[in-house]
This record gives C-alpha cells, structure tokens and sequence, in this order.
C-alpha cells in the first residue's frame, strides 16, 4: 500500500516538473520571437526544435506513451511520423512558386 | 449439449489484444493518429502558403501575442489537471477526479473563449476567410488560418463536451443546453460566434444518444482514454502556436 502511494506521489511529481518544463519552453519561444532572435528561416528551425520537444514530453508523459509496450511505442510513433514527413514533398513546390512562380 | 456448448476450447480463436492493452485505448490512439494527420495536411497547407508568399502578412502585435500566450498556458495547465484527474481515477477518488476534470474543463473553456476574442478582433479589422487587410494580394492567409485554428478550437469544445460528460453523465446534459442559449442569446447576431455556439446543442444532442442508449458508469479507463484526447489537442496547439503566431508577429 505504501508503494501505491509511494508510486503516485513520485508520479505527481513528475508531472509538475513536466508541467513547469513546457512553460519554461513556451515562455523561451515567446520571447525569441519577440525579440527577433534570429533570422525567420533560422526562427522556424529554431521553434520547430523546441515544439517537437515539447511534444516528445506531452507524448511520454501526460499520454503515458513511455510506460506502454516498446511495440505500441514504435509502431504508433513511426506511422504518425513517417506520414507527417510524406506531407513534406509538397514544400519543393512552394520553394519553386518562390523562383519560378506561379505556372 | 448445452455445456458442451460453453465449454467449446476457444483459447485459441481469441488473439491477446494488440498493443497488450484494453481496446478502448487501442482505438483513441488510432483515431489521434489519423486525427494528426487532418491536423498535418492543415499545418502543411498554411506552410506551403507562408513559404511561398514573401508578402505573407504578419499581423499579430503584441496584445495577439500576450493573449495566444495566456491561451497556450491555459491548455498546459488543463493538460496537468487532465493527468492528475487520471491519476486520482486510478486511485478511486471519485470526487478528486470530478473536480480535476471540472478544473480542465475550465481551462479548455478559457481558451475557447480568448480563442474566439481574438478572431473576433481579427474580423474586426477586417479579416475574412477570402481577404485581410495587412496583405491584399495574399487572400489566402484568412481561409488557411480560420480553417486551422477553427478545427482546433472545434476540438477543444468539443473535449470539453467529452469531459462533461465522463465527469456528469446525464447531468451534464442540462448543462450544456444552458450555456448554449446563455451564449446564443449574449452574441450579437453580427458576430461569428452566434452561429458558432450551435455546436453546443449539436455536442448535447449527440452526448444525449449516447448517454441515453448506452447509459454506463464511466470507470479510470473512460477517465484515462478521454485524457489521450485532451492531451491531443494540447499538442496540436503547441505547433498550431509557433507557426501560426510566433512566425507572424508585428513588433
């Protein structure tokens, strides 16, 4: 019984600290796009980072995802991602709109 | 014959579950994850739009930003008090689990409504699904944005409306049917929104089928499973927020 607890507690825990890291990671977005850290191309890398991670930390630990069965893990994780990924062949195309135009 | 019947060896026709968890689970995680790719096309198509338009117009100013902030930790914090309701079903503490998923349900309502301020501000100014202001030969800028952040602010409702209902079942009912005609009659008839808050009785009229013809007591698993779905939408925000503001501001 003292393990449950004992469990919950650390679990609780975790989630605050989970919590306080993606404030922290929105308030450091926020405030490179406020100031203008960086170039726009070298911002969206920049925010892209950071929103994956924050992702990767909402994934593991508020959906659970890291305490599931590695096979859960990987085959939802690589479908999803390999699929986002495909979306990405369109973007050629709008770099050809940007020198080429619209034809 | 008829135990013979019953005592069928059935052992193997059966296959163990999928992922070695309950289906319920199994089936919200694949519907996240075809629900992740409607939100991917999307983003991918208000991408395409910003890279290949120089002249993409960048018109949200400081006030746009504080409030998407105060949205973004509005979600963060209903994604903590999501979790911790999970935590407290699997305890058995019912009233702490009712009162973390009335918590979340607060904060996903504050961000509907500071979501709906700020694309009332934006019509304001002159925004339509076919135009904007700040860049005229870039029509498309209002439809790709009201889509995106459309769809999402669709999702938080309606994980509010889901919560709702775990947290109250029928209960819940009367409830929803209330803010509807609170906040049917207090827009304006010019405003978006008074169209928009139909989606409340559409919400009571389907949590209403399902609670009247499959009326159950929703146990951890419900809590847990309708928590995959929150936390969902809490993550598509966390992009929907860089690429749609933070790369679009007016300083």
């Amino acid at each position: 019984m003292h393990t449950v607890a004992a469990t919950h507690d650390e679990r609780k825990a975790q989630y605050f600290w989970v919590w306080g890291a993606l404030l922290i990671l929105t308030g450091v977005e926020v405030f490179l796009a406020y100031e203008r850290f960086f170039q726009p191309v070298r911002m969206l890398e920049v925010l892209m980072v950071l929103s994956v991670i924050k992702a990767a930390l909402i994934i593991a630990y508020f959906m659970h995802l890291k305490f599931e069965v590695p096979f859960m893990r990987f085959m939802l994780m690589a479908a999803i991602v390999a699929c986002l990924c495909l979306m990405c062949i369109f973007f050629a195309d709008a770099m050809r709109i940007l020198s080429l135009g619209v034809k | 014959m008829a135990d013979a019947a019953v005592h069928h060896d059935i052992a193997g026709v059966y296959e163990p579950s999928l992922f070695g968890t309950y289906s319920k689970k199994i089936g919200m995680w694949l519907f996240l994850a075809s629900d992740s790719l409607t939100f991917g096309a999307l983003l991918f198509a208000y991408s395409y739009g910003r890279v290949s338009n120089p002249s993409w117009p960048t018109p949200f100013g400081k006030e746009s930003i504080i409030n998407a902030t105060i949205m973004t930790a509005c979600l963060l914090s209903s994604s903590l008090t999501m979790v911790l309701g999970v935590l407290a079903a699997h305890r058995g503490d019912k009233s702490r689990t009712r009162n973390w998923l009335f918590a979340t349900m607060f904060f996903g309502a504050a961000f509907v409504v500071l979501h709906g301020m700020e694309w009332s501000k934006l019509i304001h100014e002159g925004m339509t699904p076919f135009t904007n202001p700040w860049a005229p030969s870039v029509p498309q800028f209002g439809g790709t944005f009201f889509t995106l952040t459309g769809m999402h602010m669709l999702h938080v409702t309606i994980g509010v409306i889901y919560l709702g209902v775990v947290a109250l079942r029928k209960k819940f009912l009367p409830v929803l049917l209330l803010l509807w005609l609170i906040g049917w009659l207090a827009t304006p008839a010019s405003n978006v929104f008074h169209l928009g808050v139909h989606v409340l009785l559409i919400g009571a009229v389907v949590a209403a089928m399902v609670l009247f013809l499959h009326p159950k007591d929703y146990d951890s698993h419900d809590v847990e499973v309708s928590g995959l779905y929150w936390h969902f939408v809490d993550l598509v925000w966390m992009f929907i927020f860089p690429l749609v503001y933070l790369m679009s501001t007016r300083v």
